[in-house]
């Protein structure tokens, strides 16, 4: 038997120009803050962004945007709504408030499902808020999205970085492109994440300092946009944008 | 509509199939259909209707159904999914995503949601015959 959903998902990405992946090592780096305030530093350029929250287990990009009250269109298949300038698509829809106990095959049948079905219009970028980590979905992703490049986030932590190196050694090994690497939540001066950034052959897109007002906009787009942190993440955007995967 | 999304991939794959095999008409597709999705059937096999050409044009398509069986992965017992159970807008959750019946579900025994879907999740591609 064979599963026909991944015969459609090139289909449904046909008219998506750049499909990020927002990625790290660990969980805990800041990965969907900088996931969501991309996307909208994005739409601010101008550009066409569709932004999907692919961390089943744990989504908080709605949150973090505020996002609520909204569901997808049905039209031979889902049309994601348009929030905040965004084409916003989240299993949230689906799962409401309510925790997700979603073993692996589970989270790919979910990933595979969400993307055979989404119709998403004609994009600039899709951001992706990617699970933390080297797990199903990432590899599902990897598989079955041919133009797909990675956006990792890490911190100053060695710890962080550690993890880093281990994704990035598994995206290398399998020829995926990787926009470079971020470093979140910067305290101190060292330059110790920048230098094995670039000793990995990567780009160093840039570093955020921890911002403290970032808690409290949290759910608040335009608050959110005010901080220094999404002030950094607009460079890093501009970064991104000239870079070719 | 979404029930339109899923007969695209169908056909997609079928395509795909009668590609490899190099058939220059494909006669019969073979669809199993599990009840967790909650397929409507009308609009699948209308839009498969609508979607069928070029070397479908003749195809003869048949659609089978299959039970949903849950299984706990806690205590071992063994259950169909049964749609009447659930509010509507909880069906509706799980025919556009399946896997957000670990979200609903419970095991009837001993309450737990870690269960695996036996068999009955969603749409399957059986089985591509035709001509050369």
């Amino acid at each position: 038997m064979v599963d026909p959903r991944t015969s459609i998902i090139s289909v449904r990405l046909e008219n998506v120009g750049r499909i990020v992946a927002v990625s790290s090592g660990k969980g805990g780096v800041g990965k969907s803050l900088v996931a969501s305030t991309l996307a909208l530093a994005l739409t601010k350029k101008g550009y066409e962004v569709g932004l999907f929250d692919l961390d089943f287990t744990s989504p908080s990009t709605h949150i973090i945007l505020g996002i609520k009250g909204v569901r997808p269109k049905e039209d031979k298949g889902i049309v994601p709504p348009v929030v905040n300038g965004l084409e916003y698509m989240s299993i949230v829809y689906y799962s409401g408030d309510y925790a997700s106990p979603l073993r692996g095959a589970d989270v790919s049948n979910a990933l595979i499902e969400l993307l055979s079905i989404t119709r998403w219009g004609k994009l600039d970028f899709l951001v992706i808020d990617m699970p933390p980590g080297i797990g199903d979905a990432t590899l599902d992703l990897i598989r079955l999205i041919k133009n797909i490049e990675f956006l990792v986030v890490t911190t100053s932590s060695q710890l962080a970085f550690e993890t880093v190196r281990k994704l990035v050694k598994l995206l290398k090994e399998l020829k995926v492109p990787v926009a470079g690497v971020v470093e979140n939540m910067k305290m101190g001066d060292s330059k110790n994440i920048q230098q094995q950034t670039r000793k990995l052959g990567l780009i160093f897109l840039g570093e955020i300092p921890y911002d403290t007002q970032v808690e409290e906009a949290i759910g608040n787009k335009n608050r959110l946009a005010s901080t220094v942190f999404a002030k950094k993440v607009e460079e890093i955007a501009s970064k991104i944008r000239r870079l070719i995967p | 509509m979404h029930e339109w999304a899923l007969a695209e991939a169908v056909i997609a794959a079928a395509s795909e199939i009668a590609d490899k095999e190099k058939l220059k008409e494909v006669t019969e597709v073979k669809i199993r259909v599990g009840e967790l999705q909650q397929i409507e059937q009308d609009i699948f096999q209308f839009a498969l209707s609508q979607l069928k050409s070029g070397k479908f044009k003749n195809t003869k398509i048949q659609i089978w159904t299959t039970k949903a069986e849950l299984k706990c992965r806690a205590c071992g017992h063994r259950w169909f999914f049964e749609r009447e159970k659930l509010d509507a807008s909880v069906a509706e959750a799980i025919h556009f995503v399946p896997e957000v019946a670990h979200t609903y579900i419970k095991c009837s025994k001993c309450s737990s949601p870690d269960f695996e879907v036996v068999e009955g999740r969603g749409v399957w591609l059986e089985s591509v015959k035709g001509v050369r």
